[in-house]
C-alpha cells in the first residue's frame, strides 16, 4: 500500500513548486516584465539621443541601424509592451481607487487585453509595411 | 448493499458503513528535517481514501499508519482555528477544508509548507513574523471616550456591516504567504495584518483609525500591495482581501476611514 521510502531529488531552491496564481498574478508578472523592458528602452533612448552632442555622424550611424527590419520587428514588441503596460496600469489604478474596481478586476483585464489586441491589429500591418517598404526602397 | 445486521457490527467510518469503496491516492509531500541538515526533498505516499475525505485525513493516515515523523499543524480540523494552511497543488489552502473529490487524483497531490515564512519542519513554518505584523496594526478596539449612558457602545446595522467581511479572519496566513510581494520582502505587513487593521479602522466605535492609517502609510504598508489577487483567491473564509486593502489605501489618501 505504501511506498513511503522513495526519496526523489532535492527540490530546487527554497520555493518548491511554482505558485499557481490566477489571472491577477500573471497580469502582475506581465506588467512587471513589460515595465522593466520599457525602462531599458528609455535608457537606450536617452543614450542614443545624447549622441547628437558627441557628433552628428555618430548619431546618424546609430539611428541608421534602427531603420533595419530587425529593429522594425523590435519596435512591434516595444509598442506591444507599452500598450499592455499602459492599459493594465489604468486597470490597476481603478482597482485601487474605484470602489467596484476589485470586484470587476478580471473583467477589466479582459477589456484591457481586447483593446490592446485591437490597437495591435491596427498598428502592426501598417508599421511592418512601412518598415519593409523602407528596406525595398533602400 | 449493507444490511442492518452488518451495520450494527461494523466499526468503520460513515463512508465505510455506507458501503463506499476507497481508492488509492498519491500524495507528494515536501519534507524537511532541520536535524539532518539536508535540503528539503519530495517524498511520495500512497493512501487509501474516500471521496469525502479531506487532505488533512490523508496527512493523518500517513502520520498514523506510515510515517510518524511527518510534521504538520492542525487543531480543530474544521476550518475554524486556521492551523493547517499549506500549499496544496501550488495554491494556499486549509488541508481540513480541501476535499479529495475536488482534486485531480489521477495526478499526485503536491503538498508543501506555505511560502515566505521560515521553514521549521516538513509542513510547519515559523509564524512569528506573521503575528508580529498582526500585533503592529493594534488589532483591538481603542476608545478614549466613555460609552453613552455608561453602558454599551451602540452601533447601527449599517455601521456593523461596514467591516463585516474582515471580521471573518482566522489568521491562518494563507493570504499573506500567497503574496508575491511578501515572498521577496518579508518586511511587508502582508494582507492579513491589513485585513485586521481594516476590521478596526472602519469600526464606528473605534477611535484609533488615524494611528493605524499612519502605520499602514509606511513604506512597507499598504502601498506594497500590487493587486495580484492571490490573497483573495487563497482566503479560506472568502474574505475579499484585495478589496479590503484597496479600501485602506483610499482611507490613507483621505486621511480618515
Amino acid at each position: 500500500m505504501s511506498n513511503g521510502q522513495t526519496r526523489t531529488k532535492p527540490a530546487k531552491g527554497q520555493g518548491g513548486t511554482l505558485y499557481r496564481g490566477n489571472t491577477g498574478m500573471w497580469s502582475w508578472v506581465l506588467h512587471r516584465v513589460t515595465g522593466i523592458g520599457i525602462f531599458f528602452f528609455l535608457i537606450e533612448h536617452v543614450l542614443s539621443t545624447a549622441l547628437i552632442r558627441v557628433s552628428p555622424e555618430a548619431y546618424n550611424a546609430v539611428i541608421g541601424t534602427y531603420k533595419t527590419p530587425i529593429f522594425g520587428l523590435v519596435e512591434v514588441g516595444l509598442v506591444a509592451a507599452i500598450g499592455f503596460h499602459a492599459l493594465n496600469g489604468l486597470r490597476v489604478m481603478l482597482i485601487d481607487f474605484w470602489s467596484k474596481g476589485a470586484k470587476y478586476q478580471k473583467a477589466m483585464l479582459w477589456i484591457a487585453i481586447v483593446i490592446w489586441a485591437i490597437l495591435m491589429i491596427g498598428f502592426t500591418p501598417r508599421h511592418l509595411m512601412n518598415v519593409f517598404a523602407e528596406m525595398m526602397g533602400a | 448493499m449493507a444490511t442492518k445486521t452488518e451495520l450494527s457490527v461494523s466499526v468503520g467510518t460513515p463512508a465505510e458503513e455506507a458501503g463506499l469503496k476507497p481508492f488509492k491516492v498519491t500524495l507528494n509531500i515536501r519534507r524537511y528535517n532541520p536535524e539532518t541538515g539536508d535540503e528539503a526533498f519530495w517524498q511520495d505516499f500512497d493512501v487509501e481514501l474516500y471521496a469525502t475525505d479531506r487532505v488533512l485525513d490523508a496527512l493523518h493516515k500517513i502520520k498514523w499508519e506510515q510515517d510518524g515523523s511527518l510534521a504538520f499543524r492542525r487543531s480543530c480540523a474544521h476550518g475554524v482555528c486556521g492551523s493547517d494552511a499549506m500549499r496544496i497543488n501550488g495554491r494556499n489552502r486549509l488541508a481540513c477544508k480541501t476535499l479529495i473529490k475536488d482534486l485531480d487524483i489521477t495526478q499526485p497531490i503536491y503538498v508543501e509548507a506555505i511560502k515566505g515564512l521560515p521553514l521549521e519542519k516538513d509542513l510547519i513554518v515559523d509564524m512569528e513574523p506573521f503575528f508580529e505584523s498582526f500585533r503592529e496594526v493594534q488589532p483591538f478596539l481603542v476608545s478614549n471616550t466613555p460609552p453613552a449612558g455608561g453602558r454599551e457602545r451602540l452601533q447601527s446595522i449599517a455601521e456593523r456591516e461596514r467591516f463585516d467581511d474582515t471580521t471573518k479572519c482566522i489568521l491562518c496566513a494563507a493570504c499573506t504567504t500567497s503574496c508575491p510581494v511578501f515572498w521577496t520582502d518579508g518586511q511587508y505587513f502582508g494582507p492579513a495584518a491589513i485585513v485586521n487593521a481594516h476590521r478596526f479602522i472602519f469600526d464606528s466605535r473605534d477611535e484609533n483609525a488615524a494611528a493605524r492609517l499612519e502605520i499602514l502609510n509606511d513604506k512597507e504598508g499598504v502601498w506594497r500591495c500590487r493587486t495580484t489577487f492571490n490573497c483573495t483567491d487563497a482566503c479560506p473564509r472568502g474574505i475579499q482581501v484585495t478589496k479590503a486593502i484597496a479600501e485602506v489605501k483610499a482611507a490613507v489618501v483621505r486621511g480618515r476611514p
